[in-house]
């Protein structure tokens, strides 16, 4: 499940307000919410949204951390700049200038945008540092000694960045994934860069299969580019999907719903509308295209999420797409991600392998 | 006509980093596993607790340059915690230390907002500051706050926050299907803040929670501590253990309170409290001794005395004498993350209190520091004890207590089994929940919403 957020109300428009009244408008903390479903539910991982560009790093760190001891192992982080002017104004710390669709591309845009997110890769590299900087076996409870932790365990992180400094360690000790998951959402070649050096997840949209397999190439290029072609990073591809059912055809609830908001739905995903079946057909074509899993959006809640569940969920089985039961008990096992070792802890030697 | 019994408030403080906790006991379990939590909340509201409480620290604590190891170290984040115990607890409060200092008004009323929605009214904010450069060192922010301003800016904070929390009025969702509507004002969460510290504006997107606003604590014992909660919190955090301070305190601060527009019954006084039970008293007096001297471990007792002389004394034997040389005075170089000891106010004369207590008792250095540092508070058997504890409140000492257990996570259980239903049986603590949002468990007011900013016109049309 991932969770949106954003530091200011919802809008059809780029920036500022639309006063619509007649649309939802308002919104929790998504990572608070993560944490308020995760005690009720057992296996499936938690990615909300944390904003990046007005917070700070060693909060999120050690919140996500909480959530993946509240979850027992099932928490992830997407990492997203905030670019709106009127979310700066919400914090009047620093400014960020009003642009609008047709200024991306200018000199003055494209420096922006890439100053928000080579900062918003600091910020990642410092969080995953904090995660690291307790050792797992750190806290010793060791009577004898009167010492509660080995502090040779703990290890400062002292990242000195160009736009973020932070000591370190975290309060909090290593969360139970020793990394949880880092996602981010991605549309062109900077959040692909950021995407490809910072994260596990990243969520892109596709139109077709010819797209499809071209956005992976260029996650695969600046993945290399990053120095990490070896790493298995997920390339998830967002699609909204208004699926058929006995009632009324998933086409004819997206006119419907069209009709009744009075324009026609747009996303900056692809939008599907058909049958279960013809969903899975999509699905595995895309995934011969390279996508490597689907977060699937659902057109309307509860209909679509239901009609996910009980149709095209059992079409994916059948067809030996998708798991029959939990594999694992962790977000990153169900990734198919190792634990990773903790870069801060002495590599265990192998004597044997020479 | 006799004084009506004031009904006891108590809330129940998982325990922090400090040397409360007895770690080395084989009863004591995790702090940072959820269950631990879970377990404790339970058992709270089981009692029918007014709430729990958490602190907060940025910093690992450091003593001679290194990461103090000897009591327990870590803690999870605050509110992420405060907001999946919503999910395992119905009614009881929740009730967390924010700094804010190194956050912003916006996020930190976004997260409270939501912590107050996701529980059903039963979030609080205990707002602390700091001016600590090394806290600091962890934050973009940095240590930039100067000391004198630190109440200035928490107070220019929390009023901020408080307009954010105050934008909706509760009336702007109607979710009409009928109509299509969603919201019945096109800008809900108009604000702005503009004064020597912020300068923001623009619309808050988070909803108003069932009890208005959370809970204001307050943990200061300054005088500009005492003055800010007067002016703006629903409660106070103090640490007064004998019933003269406590009568003081409370008298001093609800004093203050006409000069604000308050009343007495707008702000509660809630000491944290220790204690210790037992079956005699003398069992309960032996086993508080024995829990003070796990507390104070040689070790643990150097350490302390370290904090004060401001000088290293590894060399010194904690079964032998106090240093003979006297503390060094000035900014403390020895101990950091400890806000008791920053800067010690007069080492010196503290020093000799100490060789006055050596003296006349023939007490070792660590026999001294058990002496000195006790934060006991109750200790006796369940009936003496809920004596005690009532007799305080009667007494105006406190409106209740915040207990901290020295077992987590159940040290709770021993006080919520033993000593409640005797408070109950003498009618000065709830049976049930009367309430569902903490300001009714507490019988604090929903505070009223102030003029709203920019949308006056369209909310009274």
């Amino acid at each position: 499940v991932t969770i949106e957020d954003s530091f200011g109300l919802q809008t059809n428009g780029f920036q500022g307000q639309d006063h619509r009244t007649d649309q939802v408008r308002g919104r929790l903390d998504a990572v608070l919410i993560a944490a308020r479903v995760a005690p009720k539910t057992t296996h499936i991982g938690f990615v909300p949204t944390a904003l990046v560009t007005h917070t700070e790093p060693f909060h999120v760190s050690k919140a996500i951390a909480t959530l993946d001891y509240v979850s027992k192992g099932r928490a992830g982080v997407r990492a997203q700049i905030s670019g709106r002017a009127v979310e700066s104004d919400h914090f009047g710390r620093r400014h960020i200038p009003e642009f609008e669709p047709k200024d991306i591309g200018t000199v003055e845009v494209t420096e922006l945008i890439t100053e928000l997110f080579d900062e918003a890769g600091e910020y990642v590299e410092i969080v995953r540092r904090l995660w690291d900087s307790w050792e797992d076996d750190a806290e010793i409870r060791d009577a004898a000694t009167g010492r509660f932790i080995d502090r040779e365990k703990l290890h400062y992180i002292d990242f000195h960045g160009k736009y973020l400094s932070v000591k370190g360690p975290s309060i909090v000790p290593r969360p139970p994934q020793g990394q949880p998951i880092v996602a981010a959402l991605a549309h062109s070649t900077i959040p692909y860069r950021f995407a490809a050096r910072s994260s596990d997840v990243v969520f892109v949209t596709p139109t077709d299969s010819r797209s499809a397999a071209e956005i992976v190439a260029q996650v695969g290029v600046e993945q290399a580019l990053a120095g990490r072609a070896r790493q298995r990073l997920h390339v998830f591809a967002d699609l909204v999907v208004f699926l058929d059912t006995e009632a009324e055809s998933g086409a004819d609830r997206k006119n419907r719903l069209d009709r009744l908001d009075g324009a026609a739905y747009a996303s900056d995903a692809h939008i599907f509308t058909g049958s279960a079946a013809q969903l899975a057909d999509l699905l595995a074509a895309w995934q011969q295209a390279g996508i490597t899993g689907y977060r699937l959006r659902p057109g309307s809640l509860p209909d679509d999420l239901a009609t996910i569940g009980r149709s095209l969920v059992p079409e994916l089985q059948s067809r030996g797409l998708f798991r029959t039961a939990y594999e694992a008990t962790t977000l990153r096992g169900l990734l198919g991600l190792e634990r990773p070792a903790n870069r801060y802890a002495p590599a265990i030697l192998e004597g044997a392998s020479s | 006509m006799t004084k009506p019994r004031k009904q006891i408030h108590l809330a129940a403080h998982f325990p922090g980093v400090n040397n409360t906790t007895v770690w080395s006991d084989p009863r004591s379990g995790s702090h940072i596993e959820f269950d631990s939590f879970v377990r404790f909340a339970q058992v709270a509201e089981r009692a029918k607790f007014d709430f729990l409480f958490l602190a907060e620290g940025l910093r690992l604590r450091e003593q001679n340059g290194k990461i103090y190891d000897l009591d327990v170290v870590g803690r999870p984040d605050t509110f992420t915690i405060l907001a999946a115990l919503a999910a395992v607890t119905e009614k009881l409060g929740l009730t967390g230390t924010i700094n804010s200092t190194f956050n912003e008004p916006y996020d930190v009323a976004r997260q409270f907002a939501t912590l107050d929605l996701l529980s059903g009214g039963r979030g609080a904010w205990n707002v602390v500051t700091s001016w600590d450069a090394f806290t600091g060192e962890n934050f973009r922010r940095g240590g930039y706050l100067p000391k004198e301003q630190r109440y200035e800016r928490a107070e220019s904070f929390l009023q901020a926050a408080n307009t954010l929390f105050d934008s909706w009025s509760g009336v702007e969702v109607l979710a009409d299907k009928g109509t299509g509507q969603f919201l019945s004002d096109d800008a809900p969460g108009s604000f702005a803040v503009r004064d020597e510290f912020f300068d923001i504006e623009g619309h808050f997107n988070v909803p108003s929670s069932p009890q208005g606003r959370p809970v204001i604590f307050q943990a200061g014992d300054s005088d500009a501590g005492r003055e800010f909660a007067a002016a703006s919190a629903d409660a106070i955090f103090s640490r007064h253990g004998t019933l003269e301070a406590g009568q003081a305190f409370y008298s001093d601060v609800k004093r203050r309170l006409p000069a604000y527009g308050r009343t007495a019954a707008d702000l509660l006084v809630l000491p944290a409290a220790t204690f210790v039970l037992g079956d005699t008293e003398a069992e309960a007096q032996d086993y508080a001794y024995e829990v003070r001297r796990a507390q104070v471990s040689g070790q643990t007792a150097i350490k302390f005395a370290e904090q004060l002389w401001n000088r290293d004394l590894s060399d010194y034997d904690p079964d032998g004498p106090l240093p003979a040389i006297d503390p060094l005075v000035g900014e403390n170089t020895i101990a950091r993350g400890r806000a008791s000891v920053r800067i010690n106010e007069n080492p010196i004369d503290v020093a000799n209190r100490w060789r006055e207590i050596a003296a006349a008792k023939g007490l070792s250095l660590r026999e001294v520091v058990v002496e000195v540092t006790s934060r006991q508070n109750f200790i006796g058997t369940p009936e003496t004890v809920a004596t005690t504890i009532d007799e305080y409140v009667q007494a105006d000492a406190s409106d209740g207590f915040i207990l901290v257990p020295h077992i987590t996570p159940d040290g709770l259980a021993e006080f919520a089994d033993k000593v409640v239903p005797i408070l109950q049986e003498r009618g000065v603590f709830r049976t049930e929940y009367e309430g569902s949002t903490l300001r009714e468990h507490l019988g604090l007011r929903v505070p009223a919403p102030r003029q709203r900013v920019g949308a006056g016109d369209r909310s009274s049309a």
